[in-house]
């Protein structure tokens, strides 16, 4: 027994990548479980792993975590990566909730059906750009500081980090209008537990392919 | 000089209402402007006010907080409806999750389809009884206590409260089957600050309405109707 957080999921990013830079960005090393086939899903629930019948499941400190918010904000609570006080808490929350609705744009667009993808495409650019990377900008831009709360590395600054480079994915020159948030981006890529993340062999997941869409109609159909 | 709360939203439930309840759970007052034009909400956008250019807004000690998980955070800490350490809140996060994903099937109701809305009022009657009530069930059998998490009144029994009314509301015997819910509904039911809030009179908003679907389309411009689960 390890005493490494696991993880199980799916091998592809969907709900559990922000749950992997979050432990990753903390230096923590972890473990995962893949589901390929309905049966293995089914497993899981019969023998009482999953809480609300659904992954992303993380055994982490003898609780078996289910709610991608929850054990996120488990990780950011134990690892110090959720500011200093209430208010500081209060923004990192604002800031991660905000990425996340955009996040979630961008987790349903391999599902969308193809006759679809270019208006979700242009929704997420449309967002992006003109709902929540000016937020961003603006907030670096006023504070002046190399984080985004309490001039501090926070889980704030890791979901952001994920949602530049998930849309930059998709649009390449998304960042052309934003000169703070480059900066931002260079400067995560430095920091030594991301810049391992970011490498080859790392637990990051690539983006989703035909593949990973037909695992999880697969494992999760009805 | 301290102010009271200030919610900014509809005059309806929606995404506000579970912020509504856990400040009545805790007590605390608050005021309330409602929405009810597109140029009142293109104000509060060029006032800069809203973060992310949308409501829930609370005005809270000196912050102009949005995003709805946020706020509830950030309230249940504050009146410490949060648990008394990390295992704990993590606990509550997770029984709070289920509730609000069950309570979100059950906010976009009114914006479906009236064949929709059929479909959605069993897909709602389903994942109640077969996911959701039988973990809450469950939590409350095997420890005997009387609140879901570390023998305290917290966040995570508000919220549960708040979707057992609103799912009974779409079928009045659900919880036929739940003995324990039926116990815990008739227990924290009577706690002061809930009590006073479940009385008429209250700013607990009633089920949404005809009136209240139209004001938020007008005021967002959301003319096209929500797909079924």
């Amino acid at each position: 027994m390890s005493g490494k957080p696991r993880l199980t999921y799916l091998n592809g990013r969907g709900r559990m990548e922000p749950i992997r830079w979050l432990l990753a960005a903390a230096g923590v090393e972890f473990e995962e479980v893949y589901l390929e086939t309905k049966e293995q899903y089914d497993k899981l629930i019969k023998d009482g792993f999953l809480l609300f019948e659904q992954v992303p499941l993380v055994e982490i400190d003898g609780m078996k975590m289910v709610q991608t918010r929850a054990i996120l904000s488990y990780i950011a609570g134990k690892y110090n990566l959720y500011g200093k006080d209430l208010k500081e808490r209060a923004l990192i929350d604002m800031y991660v909730e905000g990425i996340a609705d955009l996040m979630q744009m961008i987790l349903m667009f391999p599902f969308s059906p193809p006759d679809a993808k270019e208006k979700n495409l242009d929704s997420i650019k449309e967002r992006a750009t003109n709902r929540y990377f000016p937020v961003f900008e603006k907030v670096l831009k006023q504070h002046g500081q190399d984080f985004l709360v309490g001039n501090k590395f926070s889980w704030a600054d890791v979901q952001l980090m994920e949602a530049i480079l998930a849309v930059e994915e998709k649009i390449p020159a998304v960042l052309s209008g934003f000169p703070k948030l480059q900066v931002f981006k260079t400067k995560m890529s430095n920091m030594p537990t991301i810049k391992k993340f970011l490498q080859p062999g790392s637990p990051r997941k690539p983006p989703p392919d035909a593949h990973y869409v037909e695992t999880v109609l697969k494992v999760f159909k009805k | 000089m301290s102010r009271k709360p200030k919610l900014y939203y509809f005059d309806g439930r929606g995404k506000m209402e579970s912020i509504r309840w856990l400040l009545g759970a805790a007590g605390v007052e608050f005021e309330e402007e409602f929405l009810e034009t597109r140029e009142q909400y293109e104000k509060l956008l060029q006032g800069g006010s809203l973060l992310f250019q949308q409501v829930p807004m609370v005005e809270i000690d000196g912050m102009r907080m949005v995003q709805t998980r946020a706020i509830l955070s950030y309230i249940a800490a504050k009146y410490n409806l949060y648990g008394k350490d990390l295992k704990e809140r993590a606990l509550i996060d997770m029984y709070v999750g289920g509730t609000d994903d069950l309570m979100g099937f059950i906010l976009m109701f009114p914006f479906l389809s009236a064949e929709d809305k059929e479909k959605q009022r069993a897909f709602i009657v389903q994942k109640a009884t077969s996911r959701y009530f039988p973990v809450y069930e469950k939590v409350l059998k095997d420890h005997g206590q009387d609140f879901l998490v570390g023998n305290n009144f917290s966040w995570a029994d508000v919220h549960l409260l708040e979707a057992i009314l609103m799912v009974e509301e779409k079928k009045s015997d659900v919880l036929s089957g739940f003995p324990q819910l039926q116990a815990f509904k008739a227990r924290i039911s009577s706690i002061p600050t809930i009590k006073k809030f479940l009385e008429p009179g209250s700013q607990r908003k009633p089920v949404p309405d005809d009136k209240y679907v139209e004001t938020v389309r007008r005021v967002l411009r959301m003319y096209y109707d929500l797909k079924a689960n």
